[in-house]
C-alpha cells in the first residue's frame, strides 16, 4: 500500500536537492547556513522515525538555532530575465497554464477515485491520505509533463523550486512548529487552565454575555494557538457544553459549527497562523511580514460579529 | 496558572519581532517545565510532535513544478490573459475567486488551490494586471492588491470547507460533543456553516468593490 512513508521519501529527496543545490550557491554568502537548515528538513523526512523522539527534538532545535541566529540568506540559481519571460510566455501562450492545472485536477480525481483501486484485495493508495497522497502524484506528473514538453536543463525543477524556498526562508517550517507547540501545550493542560479564566468571566445568567465570551474567547484563544482545533474543545469544556447547552438549553449543532467559524475569524488575524498569513507574505514577497493580516481584519471583525449573532439568535430560538 | 507562561512569551516574543521559530521554541520548553517536565522530556515531546506533523510541511513539494513554469513565463501569461478582458477589474476577478474557491471548498475540495499552487503563480499576477488596467500600477497598490488575493483565498477556504460534512473541523465538533453524551450527524453541524458563509461572501465581496472603487479614484 502506498501511504505516507513515500510522499515523505520524494519530500525528503526535494528538502536534499534544495541543500546541495545551496551548498554549490556561491553567489549566497550564507549559502552553508542554508545548506544545513534544507539539509536537517531533509533528514527529518528521510529518517524521523528512525531518529528516535530525543534525536527529532534535537533536529528541531538545531533548525530553531540556525533560523535564529539569521544563518539562512537567499540564493540565485540562474533562471529566466522578465523580458525572456514574456518572451516565452507570448511564444507558449495559454498552454503554459496546462501543466498548473494538472495538480488541481490530479487532486480532484484522486481525492474521489483512488480508495476504489485495490491491488490484490488490498488498497493500492492509504485510504486516510488519499488528499496528500494525490497532491504528490500531481506534482510528479505536472513536473514529467513540463520537463518532456518544456526540455528545460535537467536540474531546473529543482533550482527553481530552491528560488521559491529561499524567499520563504525559515518560515517553511514555522507552520509544523505551531502544530508542534500545540502538542507540547495539550500535554500540560495550557487549554484547562484558559477555560478556568474564560469560565470566570460570565456574569450569572445573561445569556449575551455567556454567548459574547463563547464567541470572542473562540476567536481570542484561536489567535493565541494560531489555530481553531485548538481553542474549540477547551471553549466547549469551559462554556459550551456545561453553560450554554447545559444551562441555558441551547442547540448543540449551531453553538458547536459557529463556535467553531468565530474561531476561523480568530485565524485571519494572528501571525501564529503562519501557513494562511506569514508563508503567503513571504510567498508573495511583501515588504510587510504582517500584510496579509491587515488585508483580513476588516472581514474578521464583521463576521465575528454575525456569528455571535447567529449563536445569540438561532442557539436559543 | 504557570503553564501559561508559554502564551505569554508568545504575545511578548511576537510584539518585539523576534524570530518566531525561537519563539515558538522556548514557549514550548517554558510551558513543558512550568507543567513539571523534565527539559529532556520537553525535547523530546516537541520532537515526537515535530516528527508527526511532518505532513503539514509536505505542500512544499509543489514548489519546483511551479518554479519551472515561472521560468516560462507562467505569471506574465496570467497577467496577458487578464489585461486582454475587458471590464476586469481587481474586485470583479476576485469576487469570481472567493465564490469558485468557497463552493470547491463546500465540496470538500479545500487542496486543489493555495498560496503556493494557485496564488502565488495565477491569482496574485491577475490581479496585478487587473489593476494596472484600473490604472493603479504603483508599488503600493501592487502590494495591497497582493495581499488580498492571499486574503481571499483564506477567506473562501475557510468560509466554505465547513459546508462539506467530511472535513476535518467537522468531525472534531461531533467527536468532542460526543465526550459529553450529545450525538450529531455530521449533516446537522454543516448546514449550519451555510450563514456564515453567505455572510462571508456580502462582508468581503462588498470590501472587494470598495476596492475597485478606490482603485478608480486613484488615477
Amino acid at each position: 500500500m502506498i501511504g505516507l512513508p513515500a510522499l515523505y521519501t520524494f519530500a525528503g529527496l526535494v528538502f536534499a536537492a534544495f541543500a546541495i543545490g545551496s551548498l554549490r550557491d556561491r553567489s549566497n554568502a550564507r549559502r552553508l547556513g542554508n545548506a544545513a537548515f534544507w539539509g536537517l528538513l531533509s533528514l527529518s523526512f528521510l529518517a524521523g522515525d528512525r531518529l528516535g523522539d530525543l534525536g527529532n527534538g534535537v533536529l528541531v532545535l538545531c533548525l530553531v538555532a540556525l533560523a535564529g541566529a539569521g544563518a539562512l540568506g537567499s540564493g540565485t540559481p540562474k533562471t529566466t530575465r522578465p523580458d525572456e519571460r514574456t518572451a516565452l510566455s507570448g511564444k507558449l501562450g495559454n498552454r503554459l497554464f496546462l501543466p498548473a492545472l494538472i495538480i488541481p485536477v490530479t487532486a480532484l480525481v484522486g481525492t474521489v477515485a483512488f480508495k476504489a483501486i485495490s491491488v490484490g484485495g488490498e488498497p493500492l493508495f492509504d485510504p486516510k491520505q488519499v488528499t496528500l497522497l494525490s497532491l504528490g502524484i500531481g506534482v510528479v506528473l505536472a513536473l514529467s509533463v513540463s520537463m518532456l514538453w518544456l526540455k528545460p536543463p535537467p536540474l531546473a525543477p529543482l533550482e527553481e523550486g530552491r528560488r521559491l524556498i529561499d524567499s520563504v526562508g525559515w518560515a517553511a517550517v514555522l507552520p509544523q512548529m505551531l502544530a508542534s507547540l500545540g502538542a507540547v501545550f495539550a500535554l500540560a493542560g495550557v487549554g484547562e487552565a484558559v477555560g478556568d479564566i474564560a469560565g470566570a468571566l460570565i456574569p450569572e445568567g445573561s445569556r449575551f454575555a455567556a454567548v459574547a465570551v463563547f464567541a470572542l474567547g473562540m476567536a481570542g484563544f484561536t489567535m493565541i494557538m494560531g489555530n481553531a482545533f485548538a481553542a474549540f474543545p477547551v471553549m466547549a469544556a469551559a462554556i459550551g457544553v456545561p453553560v450554554l447547552i447545559h444551562g441555558m438549553g441551547g442547540d448543540a449543532a449551531v453553538i458547536g459549527a459557529v463556535g467553531m467559524l468565530a474561531g476561523f475569524c480568530g485565524t485571519l488575524m494572528t501571525p501564529m497562523a503562519a501557513n494562511f498569513n506569514i508563508v503567503p507574505a513571504a510567498l508573495l514577497e511583501l515588504k510587510n511580514r504582517n500584510g496579509v493580516i491587515r488585508a483580513q481584519i476588516a472581514t474578521a471583525l464583521p463576521l465575528l460579529a454575525v456569528n455571535l449573532v447567529i449563536i445569540y439568535i438561532f442557539a436559543f430560538r | 496558572m504557570l503553564v501559561l507562561s508559554g502564551i505569554v512569551i508568545i504575545v511578548l516574543g511576537f510584539m518585539a519581532r523576534l524570530n518566531p521559530l525561537l519563539v515558538v521554541t522556548i514557549a514550548a520548553l517554558a510551558t513543558g517545565i512550568a507543567a513539571g517536565l523534565d527539559p529532556i522530556a520537553v525535547v523530546s515531546a516537541f520532537g515526537k510532535a515535530f516528527n508527526d506533523n511532518r505532513y503539514v510541511s509536505v505542500v512544499w513539494i509543489v514548489l519546483p513544478v511551479i518554479g519551472l513554469l515561472e521560468r516560462y513565463g507562467l505569471q506574465q501569461r496570467a497577467r496577458t490573459l487578464i489585461a486582454g478582458l475587458k471590464g476586469a477589474t481587481v474586485g470583479r476577478l476576485l469576487i469570481i475567486y472567493l465564490i469558485v474557491r468557497q463552493i470547491a471548498a463546500a465540496l470538500g475540495l479545500t487542496s486543489i488551490a493555495g498560496h503556493a499552487q494557485t496564488v502565488r503563480p495565477l491569482v496574485a499576477p491577475m490581479a496585478e494586471a487587473a489593476a494596472e488596467a484600473q490604472g493603479a500600477g504603483d508599488a503600493e497598490t501592487r502590494e495591497e492588491v497582493k495581499a488580498m488575493a492571499a486574503a481571499t483565498d483564506n477567506v473562501g477556504l475557510f468560509f466554505g470547507e465547513d459546508i462539506f460534512i467530511a472535513i476535518a473541523s467537522i468531525l472534531l465538533i461531533k467527536g468532542t460533543f460526543e465526550t459529553y453524551g450529545i450525538n450529531l450527524a455530521p449533516l446537522e453541524l454543516s448546514v449550519w456553516a451555510i450563514p456564515t458563509a453567505i455572510a462571508a461572501l456580502l462582508i468581503h465581496g462588498a470590501r472587494l468593490m470598495l476596492l475597485d472603487r478606490r482603485l478608480g479614484e486613484r488615477k
